[in-house]
């Protein structure tokens, strides 16, 4: 049973057709890329997934389950975990306690009144952070992180809830060309790891060809194409419609 | 209920007799429509709650019955009267546009609210200076004083008259949108502020003109009203709680909406007092309710507006060594204050303790919890109420008394809050405002249970606490033990979640936290807090009345936090410290305190938005 099937899912803002029956599985351990060029419909496609807005036809299922419009909280409880292509960071919080507060919550206790946050799970909210690689900014304010940082603050937070199913809406925007394949090294490694499975988009060739086990390619909320790396490399509708006829991608 | 009854019988048997209810429903409906549709207007284009409103519609009655006595009897006078009272009104609105809030418009929503309340408070005394405390009788229209028979129910003409204003403006206002390049304008700036600024459109200009209109519509309101009833100094906030509900329930920046919630609220208004004549501002807040429950956004608005917060603030620190030994001294202090100060001193320093309990819990709201509460002070005095109502129907001992106020507070925390998670922003703000204008409305005119005006008097302490030093000691421990635990819970995951709800709450949800329960949580902790602080205030005064429960106190509790800064968790006891201080001073020592008050309300707003504490700290922060 794949941990995630979406099934001919369809949403319309006003007359925009954002995404228009799209179906595609991720199965725990592997890696799926979604692509498409700006306004494909990828982050629609995530909230959909993740319940932040509900679909207009269509199912989504964990692990058979039917989950289709259910809220993002109940969806976490499921093991969903999600970054945000704009990340969304608690920007009045120390990055340190950003984690600290989703473990926190993690463990179903945001509204315990004792004792502060500051005092619990430190040391695995810095692991967490030395993991992504902000140990040495756990004391500053989260609002005043660097626009990549802020994705790999996110990330630690989502990481350290364990989910069974990651949804990283652009993870490396914001990064160097090192740095992000770094950072899906570490993501990949959670993948294998834990056979969780990941979704992922990126704007980033190099990337998603890099880390990608599968692509589903994402045009006009349709998918034009599905399968490994060197398949969708080759299929001539993705060099037409979106990688552009003439050249070939990723020489 | 039987008198209910009875009057259910008599329409039943007479339905004309319903029918002139519902046509004087009508009369009032244009008023609060004119007043309404005005806040509606500006609040589009601007997103300025302007609390000043009524104000306007305040000074619109009391300028046409004096240019009306200047211009003479008749027609002309009458008519010219309201002329002149109208472009009165709308020269005030373009003053106070261009002095205030035009300084304004990008501040968070809380300083606009709280400016505007500056403004109410010095025309209010600008009123009591101009024209006297005595409510003025303003003469009836010319050719509109007889009555009309209708189904044989005498109905009098001039309510068919505002019933014909009401359409009237409306259709003029949609032509006035349509039709003109103005109005066009208008239009585009309320549905998309930033692309009216990118055409190229001069902002300045459009506001100031929408404002002014709202101003004139307001005024007119007013002058329509003097046949009706006589200008006074409570028109201003009377009319403002209602046409805050008109506008929530119509939907934001909809004058129609605006028109269609003034027809209901109107009409339930007038069977409501015959059916329930106690309980006429409840049935329009059960209205309001359900309304909110079905569509959040009102009939006809959009969605509600995002609310516009400050720049972050800073992660919170740890108390440092410096700041326990302080609170430690302060605190020795404090205990020995009564061996030296005397009695007088003893009572002001309850009331500071009291006080900064008050604003702290405020504070749990507006701050980490980023929902301006604008009616805090229904929880104040809920728990007044609640400690004085056991006391005078259970003879409830003072220690009883002290644990009904949280008690009965926190379950009117649960009560408003429930509602109150549905919206933000200027919503909730206005919301707030009219639960507590229906709180105070209960209290004052519910008088078999609460006493009405007379209040319940005669609340002694116990024994062991009633020498001044001995409830002095019981108040200091029990604020002191209260601040405490909000600082305590603002620090735990419960606060520090309160603020990352705030800022993302997509973020917080996506990791499984019930954002609305945990706001949900903090209107029921805030209010407890505030009950038990009007607790012991009514055993500190003896007493308890309506004004405890009335919108200036829950200002004071405002103006308390924002002195502090909302920013900083010791924010509101500096600031009530400063309050009590500034008050005690004013009142005692300036016949127009509430000029005084509201100006310094609007430098606060204007100048000052991080408060004392904010300042203090950057003057330490500099180097
Ligand atoms: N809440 C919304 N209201 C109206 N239209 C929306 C909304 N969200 C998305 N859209 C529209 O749906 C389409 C798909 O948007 P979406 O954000 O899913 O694209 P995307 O593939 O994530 O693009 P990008 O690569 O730029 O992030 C776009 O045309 C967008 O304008
Ligand atoms: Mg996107």
């Amino acid at each position: 049973m794949t941990l995630l099937a979406v099934d001919g899912i369809a949403r319309s803002f006003g007359a925009t057709v954002a995404v228009d029956g799209v179906s595609f599985g991720v199965a725990a351990g592997e890696r799926v890329a979604m692509i498409g060029p700006n306004g494909a419909g990828k982050t629609t496609c995530f909230n959909l997934i993740n319940g932040q807005i509900a679909p207009d036809r269509g199912r989504v299922a964990i692990d058979g389950r039917d989950t289709t419009g259910r809220s993002p909280r109940a969806l976490q409880r499921l093991g969903v975990g999600r970054t945000f292509q704009i990340s969304q960071v608690f920007a009045s919080l120390t990055v340190r306690e950003n984690v600290q507060a989703a473990l926190v919550a993690g463990q179903g206790r945001a509204l315990s009144p004792w004792p502060p946050l500051r005092r619990r799970e430190a040391a695995a909210a810095d692991r967490l952070l030395d993991q992504v690689g902000l140990a040495g900014e756990a004391e500053r304010g989260a609002a005043a992180l660097a626009y990549g940082d802020a994705k790999r603050l996110e990330l630690a937070m989502v990481l350290g809830q364990g989910p069974r199913l990651l949804l990283m809406d652009e993870p490396t925007a914001g990064m160097g060309i090192d740095e992000r394949h770094a950072l899906m090294e570490l993501v990949s490694g959670v993948v294998r790891g834990r056979g969780v499975g990941l979704l992922f988009t990126e704007h980033d060739m190099d990337v998603v060809f890099g880390h990608a086990d599968r692509i589903v390619v994402l045009h006009r909320g349709r998918v034009i194409a599905a399968g490994t790396p060197a398949a969708v490399r080759a299929d001539p509708a993705v060099r037409e419609v979106y990688l552009g006829a003439e050249a070939p991608p990723c020489a | 209920m039987d008198s209910a009854l009875a009057t259910l019988r008599l329409m039943a048997a007479e339905p004309s007799f319903a029918l002139a209810q519902a046509l004087t429903g009508l009369a009032s409906a244009s008023s609060l429509f004119l007043v309404a549709a005005g806040l509606s207007i500006v609040f589009g284009v601007t997103r300025v709650v302007n609390f000043a409103h009524g104000s306007f519609f305040m000074v619109g009655a009391y300028l046409a019955v004096t240019a009306i006595g200047w211009l003479g009897g008749g027609a002309a006078g009458f008519w010219g009267g309201v002329v002149v009272a109208v472009l009165g009104v709308g020269l005030l609105g373009v003053l106070v546009e261009v002095a205030i809030l035009r300084r304004l418009y990008a501040a968070p929503e809380l300083f606009q609210l709280l400016a505007t309340f500056g403004v109410v408070l010095v025309i209010q005394d600008g009123a009591l200076f101009l024209w006297g405390p005595e409510d003025l009788l303003g003469p009836r229209a010319p050719g509109l004083r007889g009555a009309v028979e209708i189904f044989g129910q005498r109905i009098p003409t001039y309510d068919l008259f505002l019933i014909a204003v009401g359409p009237v403006v409306l259709v003029l206002l949609w032509l006035a949108f349509r039709r003109t390049r103005w109005g066009v304008l208008v239009r585009a700036a309320t549905a998309d502020r930033e692309m009216t600024a990118a055409l190229g459109v001069d902002e300045r200009r459009l506001f100031t003109g929408v404002f002014a209109l709202g101003a004139l519509l307001a005024g007119l309101g007013g002058a329509l009203q003097v046949p009706r009833e006589t200008a006074n100094l409570h028109m201003d906030l009377n009319v403002i709680a209602e046409a805050f509900v008109v506008v929530v329930v119509g939907g934001m920046g909809s004058v129609v909406g605006a028109y269609l919630a003034a027809l209901v609220i109107g009409v339930v208004h007038a069977f409501g007092i015959l059916l329930f004549p106690k309980l006429t501002l409840v049935l329009v807040f059960l209205i309001m309710a359900v309304v909110l429950v079905i569509r959040p956004a009102g009939l006809l608005g959009e969605r509600g507006a995002a609310s516009r917060q400050g720049a972050p603030e800073a992660p919170l620190r740890p108390a440092s060594a410096r700041l326990r030994w302080t609170a430690a001294a302060l605190f020795a202090a404090l205990l020995a204050l009564p061996a030296v100060a005397g009695g007088y001193v003893l009572v002001l320093a309850v009331d500071v303790a009291i006080l900064a309990l008050f604003a702290a819990s405020l504070h749990l709201l507006l701050g980490p919890g980023g929902m301006i509460s604008f009616g805090h002070a229904a929880y104040f005095g809920i728990g007044a109420y609640g400690a004085g109502l056991a006391w005078k129907w259970l003879a409830a001992p003072m220690v009883l008394g002290l644990a009904v106020a949280p008690l009965a507070a926190g379950i009117a925390g649960a009560a408003f809050g429930w509602l109150c998670a549905r919206a933000s922003g200027v919503y909730l703000a206005m919301l707030t405002l009219a639960y507590a204008q229906i709180a105070w409305s209960v209290a004052a005119q519910w008088l078999a249970v609460t006493g009405g005006d007379n209040g319940v008097l005669g609340l002694w302490p116990a024994p062991w606490a009633a020498s001044p030093a001995a409830y002095y000691y019981l108040s200091l421990v029990l604020c002191g033990g209260g601040i405490l635990a909000l600082r305590l819970l603002v620090h735990a995951p419960f606060g520090q979640f309160l603020r990352a709800g705030r800022d993302a709450p997509r973020r917080a949800e996506a990791l499984g936290v019930a954002v609305g329960a945990q706001q949900w949580l903090a209107f029921i902790v805030a209010g407890a807090f505030a009950g038990l602080a009007g607790g012991l205030f009514a055993y500190a005064k003896g007493s308890v009345f309506p004004t405890y429960l009335a919108i200036p106190r829950s200002v004071d509790g405002l103006v308390m936090v924002l002195l502090g800064g909302v920013q900083s968790l010791s924010g509101p006891v500096v600031g009530a410290l400063a309050y009590v201080g500034l008050a005690d001073e004013l009142a005692r020592g300036v016949a127009l305190w509430r000029l005084v008050l509201g100006a310094a309300i609007i430098v606060l707003a204007v100048a000052f938005r991080r408060g004392l504490a904010g300042a203090v700290g950057d003057a330490a922060a500099r180097p």
